[in-house]
């Protein structure tokens, strides 16, 4: 496993992840600024992605959708806020509408991504997710990064087995 | 776009909204209707509808008719999903690292063209 670490964080609500890779950092953004590269690896394989238009800089936009198993192809778009090769990148990910407008009724998460040389030929890549609307959820379905969802579990059990009935 | 499958956004999209968050918590009893939940919230009738609405597209409630009312209730299996929201997000990008790891190892013979 590349990844190395992991990280939730509930007051932040940030979702943190470390990964090393056999690769120096320019190799590394490639992956991010090379369009068929990101094809190839953006998607899981039962929802591979296409990129149909990509502008990595600051103020640009890259644009995809990707194809399900059922022919259906959900939209998205990343709206760049800052692009340093090979270093820094950071992005709302959004869903987009059919004709590839934003969809404001879904969440929007914004990605900064970090690529820094750990050694030769080494890389590391941190992912910080941060989740705007995950903050409202939490407050009350408790569902926020690693704790809030065990606490959450226990708190919709028992609110489902009539436990505890906190209605206002 | 985060999540593949599309239920799962439409969970994520549903419990993102104070107030659809509260209907959800209210129907867990099961015995109000739309309009006694609309009393609850200073909105009209027809937003607490859509909200339930929303709610019921994305399988977090279901409105079951019980004489001439129409009881709202939550489904615990809407919740679950919901539950997984950030192991799955999780999931997703350990997915996307490894999938990088194979590319940037791209053995020779294997290698293509990235134009």
């Amino acid at each position: 496993m590349t990844v190395t670490a992991v990280r939730k964080d509930a007051d932040n609500l940030t979702m943190t992840l470390d990964a090393e890779f056999d690769a120096s950092p320019e190799r590394v953004w490639q992956l991010w600024a090379d369009p068929r590269q990101l094809e190839r690896w953006w998607g899981p394989p039962t929802y591979p992605a296409t990129v149909t238009s990509h502008d990595l800089r600051s103020g640009g936009r890259v644009d995809y959708h990707m194809t399900g198993p059922e022919g259906d192809q959900p939209r998205g778009y990343w709206e760049i806020l800052e692009a340093d090769a090979p270093r820094r990148l950071v992005f709302r990910d959004g869903f987009a509408h059919a004709d590839g407008t934003p969809n404001s009724d879904m969440p929007r998460t914004e990605a900064r991504v970090t690529i820094a040389e750990i050694a030769d030929g080494r890389a590391r890549m941190t992912i910080q997710s941060i989740f705007p609307d995950a903050a409202a959820m939490e407050q009350l379905v408790g569902m926020g990064m690693e704790e809030g969802l065990k606490q959450a579990v226990g708190q919709i059990d028992a609110i489902l087995t009539g436990d505890a009935v906190t209605r206002a | 776009m985060q999540i593949a499958p599309p239920d799962f956004d439409r969970v994520f999209g549903a419990l993102a909204d104070a107030t659809r968050r509260d209907i959800v918590r209210r129907a867990v009893d099961g015995e109000e209707g739309v309009a006694e939940l609309a009393s609850h919230y200073p909105m009209s009738f027809a937003a607490v509808q859509k909200h339930v609405a929303i709610l019921e597209r994305a399988g977090l409630v279901t409105k079951e008719r019980i004489g001439r009312r129409k009881i709202v209730r939550t489904n615990p299996e809407g919740l679950r999903v919901a539950r997984r929201l950030l192991d799955r997000y999780e999931e997703l990008w350990r997915g996307r690292i490894d999938r990088m790891s194979a590319l940037v190892a791209d053995p020779p013979d294997r290698k293509e063209t990235h134009k």
